[in-house]
């Protein structure tokens, strides 16, 4: 069995460590929200305060221990507030994606057996309401928002702030009850129930013991050094792993401050203001900042555009270099010190970076030249590679050892092991303790011993020791020919060009690979603009001759680097089509964290699938999409099938059957 | 008909009051063209009122009536109970009677702070020289102003464009902005003239959410112009319908859509 660590001095769960920060930080801030125009500031002890005000409140509502409880809202203080107040009373906080359908958060709610819920406005009460007559153990709902709600039947519905005032008023009577049960949480007690996205199937609640949260917080931030001073913004659904281990886990062990964004529409805005020194995005953020800095350098002046277009050039040359700490000449530093002056040190600034001093990406591969494009700027961007089921933390790039292509070596205290067909398995102090209600899965996940199977197949790379992510395990198959397929890779070297934004390659047991793709709008749109070409809609820009032109450039240039990797060389993608609607997770192709989901994906655009194996031109189809308001519309289109150059591989079968 | 002075409760538990503002046989002419011809009816405190009609119906100049542009040649305005003597706009809107315009009348090179800070106007008494100094109750006065507004922007939600100038936002958010500095005068009455033209089905949506809570949350009588039917039927308490000028027609939504003469007017109606 892995290594069952105690507790340091005392500090076993979440609202332990709150009591700790609210005495040794007491006047530090502990959280920032912008509202009204203003960052508004809570230190750590006011922040305790209002979480023993909720938490008295939900004594007095009857909430017991062991009781269920689901956060439903955007990254706002009130819920990190409400998460620890629900731990404070010994019930379990489980936290729901904001923007998941009536029916999603109904599994949910369903499945853990909630009898309260914690939302945020109208919206998701309308949500809550809609499904709540199908929800055995659902009994009531605290809102904050209290806008459109004044009609509503106050009867099973109450107001955040009445709830603490009640809490407040109780104090003398209930500080007892309270007491006792903060000091029966152990390291063993459950900390927090996340539900994985799933890209199949059901939903599974990932039981996660407060030994997991602190023992993960606690490597980690020893790890890259993370100090009460650090600023993070925490913009990233609260229903997953990640926002949890940085914005409560890390950020209650080391003390830091937690800034939320006034609105999902002002990230940007906020994250400039903020300066975070601290910060997590997927690559999907870092690849539309880029974009968009593209995008706009496109239509700067001459003068401007010569400029950042020199100074990028030797920040290609040198940057990594200097922020790697490796020996560069005089002459390079003193240029690239300029370039910091003139182009670097503003478009930090612009993109909210100029402060971070441990950024990290992870979730998907990230494009080599975006992720050296940050990297050459002097953002100490690094990838690290996780799971829920291991409180995050798996893999951790170390400073001054980063690469494009891995992610890192075991993160303190995790053991990794590479099974003998590629799949990557480890075991760590952040090893979940199980699935709620799902013995099966957990059995088939957790051996006797505690290691974990990823579902990622991977391997050590040779020269840095460091671990490389092929694709999902079950994803990689086999072509009609016995050669390795394996589309996650494919489809990461097509995403990376800024014109495609998703792409989907089939080809398991078939003889040739295809694909499907989904343009970049920003990115496209932009071009369609300064080439005066005229579209009215995404359809009609994603069908034109020459972005379909362009794609296929992009395509064969993918094509010609997989015909060199002797593994890959039979992934090539001979057909492919540009889809006539962006993939999306309403209409149930994607997961709320934006995974494609292959197998939904092939049953519902079948016809298509099959026009680029039958040899036709085009095709015509009709789909249906959701709305965001549930409703239900189609969409219909005549798709052009278009072929790409392949360049023939020789060798790939020989070296593929070995 | 109701009393006047009493108030009744809705279907979804609002309070309607009493009648706040009343017209009684306006008649308005431009020259020989009779734009309005002999119109009565009547406003009540907290609901929703609608002006409908065909083009050229006479529904905008209505609304200039209320908001005092046009002075008509008979007839008389009565506000909160006594008679209005003929007035300038921005005499009405010291009254507390805030409105949008048809096609948006924003400053389009200021931000959208600045536009909905320019509905404060009516608040702002601090003069020239404390103005150009910053000092005392100019400075207080600002604060005191921002913090209105900026409860204007998150109830509009439009924090993301705080800063945007107004000349580069779409129409949609135009529409928004223009809500927001008339929210933004507290108004007591609120004209919207066609705050859903050229909308897609979302921002119409939209709009018709932030209608519904800024009458729901503030209490704020609204009186709108509408083309779109369906909108009007589901936001309205009652609707005015007009025709050339007249009034045909005078009720709740259901009553009027069952009225001969209005059907005749939106529907045309066969000459033989």
């Amino acid at each position: 069995m892995a290594k069952h660590p105690e507790p340091v001095e005392g500090l076993a769960s979440i609202p332990a460590l709150l009591q700790r920060n609210a005495t040794q930080y007491a006047n530090r801030p502990a959280y920032r929200e912008k509202e009204f125009g203003i960052w508004q500031c809570w230190t750590w002890a006011e922040a305790e305060r209002e979480i023993e005000a909720l938490a008295l409140g939900l004594i007095d509502m009857g909430v017991a221990e062991g009781d269920f409880v689901a956060v439903v809202g955007r990254n706002r203080p009130y819920f990190y507030w409400a998460i620890v107040a629900v731990q404070s009373i010994g019930a379990v906080p489980v936290t729901l994606y904001h923007d998941a359908s009536a029916d999603e958060m109904a599994f949910v709610m369903e499945h853990c057996g909630a009898r309260l819920a914690i939302v945020e406005d109208q919206e998701q009460v309308d949500k809550v309401i809609e499904v709540q007559d199908g929800l055995s153990k659902f009994e009531q709902m605290i809102y904050i928002d209290p806008r459109g709600l004044r009609k509503y039947d106050h009867g099973k519905l109450h107001a955040y702030s009445d709830i603490q005032e009640k809490g407040r008023a109780r104090r003398a009577d209930l500080l007892d009850e309270l007491e006792a049960r903060r000091g029966k949480l152990d390291y063993d007690s459950i900390c927090v129930m996340l539900y994985t996205s799933g890209t199949t199937g059901k939903p599974k609640g990932v039981v996660l013991s407060n030994r997991n949260i602190i023992e993960a917080s606690k490597s980690s931030s020893e790890f890259d050094n993370l100090r009460p001073k650090e600023e993070v913004l925490a913009y990233l659904p609260m229903a997953w792993v990640g926002d949890f281990i940085f914005s409560i886990g890390q950020a209650y062990w080391c003390g830091f401050c937690v800034n939320c964004p006034e609105s999902a529409d002002t990230m940007q805005v906020d994250l400039r203001e903020i300066g975070p020194t601290y910060y997590f995005a997927p690559p999907r953020v870092f690849e539309t900042q880029l974009t968009s800095v593209m995008i706009r350098m496109e239509d700067a002046g001459r003068t401007k555009k010569w400029l950042f277009d020199h100074f990028m050039a030797h920040a290609r040359k040198v940057g990594g270099d200097i922020l790697d700490g490796k020996p560069v000449g005089a002459w390079d530093r003193l240029k690239y010190g300029l370039g910091n002056l003139l182009v670097y040190g503003p478009l930090k600034n612009t993109l909210g970076l100029s402060r971070v001093r441990v950024g990290y990406t992870a979730g998907e591969a990230i494009g080599p030249e975006i992720f050296s494009f940050y990297r050459s700027l002097g953002i100490n961007l690094k990838q690290l590679y996780g799971q829920t089921e291991a409180s995050v933390f798996i893999t951790l790039q170390p400073d001054g050892e980063v690469r494009a292509d891995t992610v890192g070596v075991p993160a303190p205290g995790v053991e990794i092991r590479i099974a003998e067909d590629g799949e990557v398995f480890y075991r760590s102090p952040g090893v979940f303790e199980c699935y709620y209600k799902n013995e099966e899965s957990t059995k088939s996940t957790k051996d006797p011993e505690g290691w974990v199977a990823t579902g990622d197949a991977g391997f050590f790379d040779d020269e840095t020791g460091q671990l490389r992510i092929i694709d999902r395990a079950k994803d990689v198959g086999k072509m009609a020919n016995g050669a390795l397929f394996a589309p996650k890779y494919v489809e990461n070297k097509l995403k990376f060009f800024p014109n495609i934004l998703e792409a989907v390659v089939f080809g398991n047991e078939r003889e040739e690979c295809t694909a499907f793709i989904n343009i970049d709008l920003t990115a496209v749109g932009n071009w369609a603009e300064r080439n005066n070409i005229g579209y009215a809609s995404y359809q009609e820009l994603a069908g034109h001759p020459r972005v379909l032109d362009t794609i296929r450039e992009h395509v064969e240039e993918v094509n010609r680097s997989l015909a060199d990797d002797p593994m890959l060389g039979h992934c090539q993608v001979h057909r492919f089509l540009v889809l006539h609607k962006e993939l999306d997770a309403d209409d149930g192709e994607m997961t709320r964290t934006r995974k494609v989901r292959r197998g939904v994906i092939s049953e519902k655009f079948d016809d298509l699938l099959g026009a680029l194996y039958d040899g036709s031109d085009e095709i015509f189809t009709k789909t249906e999409v959701t709305y965001e308001d549930g409703r239900k519309g189609s969409i219909s289109a005549t798709l052009k099938i278009v072929e790409a150059a392949v360049k023939p591989v020789e060798d790939a079968r020989q070296v593929a059957a070995e | 008909m109701l009393d006047a002075s009493e108030g009744y409760t809705t279907e979804d538990g609002r309070k309607i009051g009493g009648v706040v503002m009343e017209m009684k046989n306006i008649t308005l002419r431009f020259g020989g063209v009779v734009a309005i011809q002999d119109i009565s009816f009547d406003i009540r405190e907290g609901e929703i009122r609608a002006i409908i009609g065909p083009n050229g119906a006479g529904k905008s100049s209505m609304l200039n009536v209320i908001s005092g542009f046009y002075n008509p040649q008979e007839g008389e305005v009565f506000y909160k109970g006594e008679k209005r003597p003929p007035m300038k706009p921005y005499q009405v809107a010291r009254q507390g009677i805030a409105r949008t315009f048809q096609n948006i009348a924003l400053f389009e090179g200021m931000s959208v702070l600045d536009n909905v800070m320019t509905g404060r106007i009516r608040q702002m008494k601090a003069g020239l020289l404390a103005q150009a100094l910053w000092k005392g109750r100019a400075e207080r006065e600002e604060v005191e102003n921002r913090e209105v507004v900026e409860k204007v922007i998150d109830f509009l939600e439009i924090q993301h464009i705080r800063k945007t100038p107004v000349g580069r936002l779409p129409y949609g958010l135009k529409k928004r902005v223009e809500l927001a500095r008339a929210l933004a005068a507290e108004p007591s009455i609120l004209l919207l003239d066609e705050p859903m033209a050229g909308m897609n089905v979302e921002e119409k949506e939209d709009m018709s959410r932030f209608i519904l809570d800024v009458n729901d949350e503030f209490g704020t009588t609204i009186a709108l112009i509408e083309h779109d039917m369906g909108v009007v039927m589901d936001l309205s308490d009652r609707v005015v319908v007009m025709d050339y000028g007249k009034k045909i027609g005078d009720g709740t939504p259901d009553e009027v859509r069952g009225n001969q003469d209005v059907i005749d007017a939106y529907l045309g109606v066969a000459h033989d």
